[in-house]
């Protein structure tokens, strides 16, 4: 094997593949073309803001990601200059918050899904009299942390909702996939299930590996032949648990929590039997235009412990 | 023990002697993972019956193919001296790329196949070069790209797509042959076996045919065995380390087509953690994290191993909180047996 025949070869796939490219237009899927410019409407009129939106969201989640985007828009509406920031772990996101307060900012979104970690960084935005509100999770510690009102749902009532719906539909043996073991919202959401239908059984798997959600999720309907319903508590994850109750020829029924366009699909199909939708979107919008009427006039909605 | 001795005549040189078949094969690196495969696969069948069942050894296969065609690319790179921490994410990478390629430009999903396997290729031949040219530690030099790729998975994707998880492709052209090919089942006696196992095998296969039989297969035991060493009698370690690493990038690419073709989407942060799991699954095969000892058919046995034990614990409905305790006891156990099981050998 000569040196040089190699680099010949990679300038001529240099050369080819532009001209593959030009001629092997998809028929169909792919990026719509772009219609015009930016949609929204006008801008408020107030002065330019920021807020800090931080979150215990993992890189790359999907959940999070349409949280985000209410952010975003809710930002363009009320001249806010958004800032996003998340880490998983308490301790980071603590640190998150402190930044955000030595950076002055104008009001801080914040999840309290590990409400003692950020506790004293609270305190400090507190002190430094910047507004707060709570989104998605820890309701029940909101108003105590220092938050004036909180965007989001209690995870373990909607698990509940499913629960019950499930029993009424006369679903006996669910399982409920967990795709983050640890996760206190997802295991809530299962806790909340198990709690109307006792039979229900949990699965862990590791959400970063989609095959391996796919093959343990076949495993376990293999084994489990009285299952009778499947819950994803993603839409991702649950589009990928239709594909493993079809591998594993059982007869088993899914369900979700969460949406995308694609599940919307497949519950419009009736391959899906339902979604629980926690609006994550208006989680973002709500929590950004909330802080924004604050700042404009010290409009306050909820159970508001100071003014 | 000493059978060998009492023929030997006193200018016999120990080192030419011929072995007897028993220490020939304690001696071969995988011999450790195959004694815990069998223990573990006889552990299972007996309390998991359905365990045994052909529906439950596919998918078993498959989730063991899914780690174990990446482990074959990261124990020859382990033979060869070297590890990487990027697999994980470089997989993820690949997949990305091949979709948000084909469909920002809506071109048929080949086009993005092949540029896919042009970038793991690249990103293999990167973390080879930058090694050789700063003689860093591989562990460095691969964190840096793992680092780098999962910043570039999320944010390209959401500066594309618009969204951390990519667009549908499935109704693109192109999608349906290429899903035959990366993710398709084949049929065998009613049960349906995933490609992956397939492509595992074959890969399986040329690796263990290149290392054994081949003069590259006795470049990569000696650059990783001592590479000054190597580089004085001739071989082109250079050239072998990088083509490892290029190696590792045609696996990920193949594992990330699997992952693109079976769910239409992919999650830009996925795949975070499987480096390791990679390596273990060489480890546990026998592979030396020093380099020079090992075997592809090791690395094998090991993903194998990995999942069983995976499968294996939902199939006897254990409680999974304990699963990775469980394969951390496994990795040292595995470990320690094939020190010892060497070291016999070495003796006798």
């Amino acid at each position: 094997m000569s040196h040089k025949l190699s680099w010949r070869k990679l300038a001529a796939a240099g050369v080819l593949v532009p001209a593959l490219v030009l001629t092997a237009c998809s028929s169909s899927g792919g990026r719509e073309p772009e219609t015009g410019g930016e949609g929204g409407g006008e801008v408020a009129g107030t002065d330019r803001i920021t807020i800090a939106l931080i979150t215990h969201a993992a890189p790359g989640d999907t959940f999070w990601d349409i949280v985000r985007k209410g952010a975003e828009e809710a930002s363009q509406k009320d001249n806010v200059e958004l800032q996003y920031l998340s880490d998983p772990e308490g301790g980071r996101q603590a640190q998150l918050i402190e930044q955000a307060v030595q950076q002055g900012v104008d009001g801080i979104a914040v999840t309290l899904a590990k409400p003692d970690a950020v506790a004293s960084a609270l305190e400090q935005a507190q002190a430094a009299g910047i507004p707060v509100v709570s989104l998605n999770a820890g309701e029940d510690r909101s108003a105590e942390l220092g938050a004036f009102t909180h965007f989001g749902s209690n995870e373990r009532l909607a698990g509940e909702a499913v629960g019950q719906r499930l029993a009424a539909d006369g679903y006996t043996h669910p399982v409920c996939v967990i795709q983050e073991q640890g996760h206190v919202g997802l295991e809530n959401r299962c806790a909340g299930v198990q709690a109307q239908v006792p039979g229900t059984e949990i699965l862990y798997v590791t959400g970063t590996d989609m095959t391996q959600v796919e093959s343990t999720v076949t495993a376990k309907l293999q084994t489990t032949e009285a299952a009778d319903v499947v819950i994803g508590l993603g839409a991702p994850y649950t589009l990928t648990i239709l594909n493993a109750v079809g591998t594993s020829g059982s007869d088993a029924k899914v369900a979700s929590f969460d949406l995308n366009a694609e599940l919307a699909e497949r519950i419009v199909n009736g391959e899906v039997i339902f979604t629980v939708d926690q609006q994550p979107w208006m989680q973002g919008y709500g929590a950004v235009d909330a802080l924004w009427q604050h700042t404009r006039g010290g409009f306050q909605i909820g159970e508001g412990s100071r003014s | 023990m000493a059978n060998a001795i009492t023929v030997a005549a006193p200018v016999a040189d120990e080192r030419v002697a011929a072995k007897s078949p028993l220490a020939k094969l304690l001696g071969r690196p995988e011999i450790g993972a195959l004694v815990g495969a069998i223990a573990l696969f006889v552990f299972f069948s007996a309390v998991a019956p359905i365990f045994l069942q052909p529906g439950s050894i596919a998918t078993v296969l498959y989730g063991a193919s899914t780690i174990g065609i990446m482990a074959v690319g990261v124990s020859l790179l382990m033979i060869g001296g070297e590890f990487d921490l990027s697999t994980g994410v470089a997989v993820i990478s690949s997949a990305l790329m091949a979709s948000l390629f084909s469909w920002y430009f809506s071109v048929n999903v080949w086009v993005g196949v092949a540029l896919a396997l042009v970038m793991s290729l690249s990103i293999g031949f990167i973390n080879g070069w930058i090694l050789i040219k700063t003689k860093l530690p591989s562990f460095i030099v691969t964190l840096a790209t793992f680092l780098m790729l999962t910043g570039l998975n999320l944010g390209l994707t959401r500066a594309i797509g618009g969204s951390v998880s990519t667009p549908s492709i499935s109704t693109m052209d192109g999608f349906e042959s290429a899903k035959a090919v990366f993710a398709s089942s084949v049929n065998i006696g009613g049960v349906d076996v995933r490609i992956t196992v397939f492509i595992w095998i074959a890969l399986v296969a040329v690796a263990s045919w290149t290392l054994l039989r081949t003069r590259v297969g006795n470049w990569i035991f000696a650059s990783g065995g001592d590479a000054y060493a190597a580089r004085a009698v001739g071989v082109p370690v250079v050239k072998t380390k990088i083509g490892l690493f290029m190696g590792v990038g045609f696996c990920a690419w193949l594992l990330g087509m699997h992952n693109l073709f079976a769910f239409s989407t992919v999650q830009s942060g996925e795949g975070i953690g499987n480096e390791f799991l990679y390596i273990i699954a060489a480890v546990i095969g026998g592979c030396l994290l020093t380099g020079g000892y090992g075997s592809a058919i090791g690395g094998a046995i090991g993903a194998f191993i990995f999942g069983m034990a995976n499968k294996g614990i939902v199939y006897a409905e254990w409680n999974p909180d304990w699963f990775k305790f469980f394969l951390g006891l496994m990795l040292l156990l595995a470990t320690i047996v094939n020190l010892v099981v060497k070291r016999r050998a070495e003796q006798s």
